[in-house]
């Protein structure tokens, strides 16, 4: 896995609530058996019209945030589908953090293991960076996960929560099955008492 | 005596392999069900890293997501479907394990199969690589949706790394009224807690409405838990769980099966159990259902009209109101019931078992299917259409001018061409009404197989009660 230390970027601002899976990238685009070349369908509907074109209006497409690294977004990104591919296309594009009030569970899974931090803050805090983000090129972020620290434009700084497994995987960005296959022994043990009392499982 | 835990507390604390200083657990998987979709990239990984499945028969591999739901003796016309439908096999294949073939009539949708198998049982551990995974807490099984890279974990490890859920409570008491089914009680239980109400958490449906529900309609609501945010559904295991369970073809049989079934009775919460988080729904309160917007918390009993946004307060809040409106082609104040429909979809992980089925057909019986409207009826598994046509039900739907399919998912998810075109609408089973879901530009609303039935013969959204 990729591993994340720190990030300096352009953060584009996408307000909306209760972003799904399905708007991060439509199900049509899962017939793929590969993790790559995602990004290009990265919210499809939003980005594109009918016959391919790029919608002017659409945040990404404005030239200012098409660099963007970060995305400042609204409550509960991410609910619905656990298509990993949602991730996969945010990364290839460039996302590599996500800051919102909240992120729904299955997705902050699986960004966690694709090298992408999901930073949760209250929304006083998120509606302030979602202002530098409304700046364009003019405002950019910086995410330091050693420090669990925010840096705006104008210096102020914003401390965050995280998982500590989660950061300790993302900054050395570690395979998680490496590690739990190191834990091997402990399975074997599990499973054998497992078995003899639940022999049915 | 000891502290009292929840169903929850036992199944996991029974599958703790290791818990880390930082609180971080390595919880065992004892089964998971793998499909077409979410998988490729894990076998992949495997290969990778040169590495093998730790325990091959605790997996189940059947294609569901991609498949198409017409004549299954031709070809799959689309290439990358049938790419991905092949590797399935190759991959069930390469690492010896069990296999369904589209052509069985075992196959069927995931979260149909499992249960219909006896692969999902009471105070198991199971994941899937799909969000609907909740469904099989039906049967007090804890199961999980999960990623791609979980998927390739499970497969390496017969793990997960995980951190406790919190204990959330919905209790449904008294009796659902007359024609008030599961799914209607689902879309309610989402319209009170909201779309992330359950985050961080594993909801336990109880009281009499949820113990007096089959299992099919338990299913149904565990099903749309997903829905509310939580990371799984529960109900606790009693008699309607063991009828359902006993003979399956992968459940305990003889001397297993007393052994199993003593222990599935110890698993329901202890009397005093602590709950981090209740909620308490009378039954008598819940009208049948229908989603009005572009999320499943955007649903109102059918007697209602669409919302108005203008005196909504928060900025954020409103402009979603605005957005979904916009989109589904409404108006503000507009009566639901005069929402007219172009496809009924009766289907899905949600809906499209027998008595799904039954309650459909008990409508379309004697009926017709409106001028204008494309019905299709897809139902969850080979067996469950086995079954329905044993019970003449496709016979009901054939002649009402419902179109009769064969099982997958279908137009829940518009991977295999069963889809809405731009702007079209649809009354669905299904458990998502997502801008796009059911095709680019599609417009869905959510409800009970009677209630998509009823839209079918009126042409446009309908009480079903009206209709008995």
């Amino acid at each position: 896995m990729q591993k994340f230390t720190t990030l300096e970027g352009i953060a584009a601002p996408f307000p909306m609530v209760n972003v799904d899976t399905d708007r991060v990238i439509p199900a049509r685009f899962l017939k793929t058996i590969k993790k790559t070349g995602l990004g290009k369908h990265l919210f499809n509907e939003l980005r594109y019209d009918e016959d391919g074109t790029e919608k002017p209006d659409f945040v990404l497409n404005k030239p200012a945030y098409r660099e963007a690294r970060i995305l400042v977004a609204g409550e509960n990104f991410g609910c619905g589908s656990s298509r990993e591919h949602a991730p996969w296309a945010l990364v290839d594009f460039g996302i590599r953090c996500v800051i919102a009030p909240s992120f729904a569970d299955i997705f902050n899974n699986n960004a966690s293991k694709n090298g992408m931090l999901l930073i949760a803050l209250p929304q006083e805090t998120v509606d302030k960076l979602m202002e530098d983000a409304d700046k364009g090129g003019n405002a950019r972020l910086s995410v330091d996960l050693e420090k669990q620290r925010i840096v705006r434009p104008d210096g102020e700084t914003i401390d965050f929560d995280i998982d500590p497994f989660k950061k300790h995987c993302l900054l050395n960005g570690l395979d998680d099955i490496a590690l739990t296959l190191q834990k091997d022994d402990r399975i074997s043990a599990f499973e054998g008492a497992h078995k003899a009392a639940q022999p049915w499982a | 005596m000891a502290q009292p835990k929840t169903l929850f507390d036992k199944i996991w604390d029974s599958h703790v392999v290791d818990v880390q200083e930082d609180g971080t657990c390595l919880l065992y998987i004892d089964r998971q069900i793998i499909h077409e979709i979410t998988s490729a990239q894990a076998f992949e990984g495997l290969r990778a890293n040169r590495r093998t499945v730790r325990r091959p028969e605790a997996q189940l591999l059947v294609p569901d997501h991609n498949v198409p739901t017409t004549d299954r003796s031709l070809p799959i016309e689309n290439e990358e479907s049938r790419i991905q439908i092949d590797l399935l096999r190759e991959n069930a294949e390469a690492f010896g394990l069990p296999y369904i073939e589209l052509d069985d009539i075992r196959q069927g949708i995931v979260h149909v199969i499992g249960p219909e198998q006896g692969f999902t049982l009471p105070g198991l551990t199971m994941a899937c690589g799909d969000s609907h995974t909740s469904t099989h807490g039906a049967f007090g099984c804890l199961a999980f949706g999960i990623g791609t890279s979980e998927v390739e974990h499970v497969l390496a490890t017969q793990s997960l790394i995980q951190r406790p859920a919190k204990n959330m409570r919905v209790t449904v008491d008294g009796a659902l009224p007359p024609g008030v089914v599961a799914k209607d009680l689902a879309l309610a239980v989402i319209g009170a807690i909201g779309t992330a109400g359950g985050t961080g958490c594993v909801i336990e449906y109880a009281g009499k409405a949820v113990e007096d529900l089959s299992m099919e309609g338990r299913m149904t609501l565990c099903n749309m838990t997903i829905e509310g945010g939580a990371r799984a559904g529960l109900v606790a295991p009693d008699q309607t769980t063991f009828d359902y369970v006993r003979g399956r073809p992968m459940a305990p049989k003889g001397a297993a099966w007393e052994q199993a079934e003593a222990y599935w009775r110890t698993l329901p919460s202890d009397p005093g159990a602590a709950y981090d988080k209740e909620v308490t729904i009378p039954a008598d309160s819940i009208e049948p259902q229908v989603t009005w917007g572009t999320s499943p918390e955007m649903v109102l009993p059918i007697s209602g009209s669409v919302p108005d946004p203008s005196g909504v307060e928060d900025a954020n809040r409103k402009r979603s109101l605005e957005r979904a409106i916009d989109y589904m082609g409404l108006a503000a104040g507009q009566a639901l019931t005069d929402i007219r429909v172009d496809k009924v979809f009766i289907g899905s992980c949600t809906n499209s078992r027998i008595e799904d089925l039954r309650a459909a057909a008990a409508v379309a019986e004697g009926r017709n299917v409106a001028e204008g409207v494309h019905a299709m009826v897809v139902p969850g598994s080979g067996l469950v259409k086995h079954q329905a046509e044993e019970e003449g039900l496709d016979a009901i739907f054939k002649q009402a001018g419902f179109d009769w399919r064969e099982p997958g998912c279908s137009m829940c998810i518009a991977m295999n061409g069963d889809m809405l075109l731009p702007g079209e609408r649809s009354a669905s089973t299904s458990n998502r009404n997502f801008e796009g879901r059911q095709g680019p530009g599609g417009r869905t609303h959510l409800m009970s197989p009677a209630m998509a039935a009823a839209a079918a013969v009126n042409g446009h959204l309908s009480d079903h009660r009206d209709l008995i």
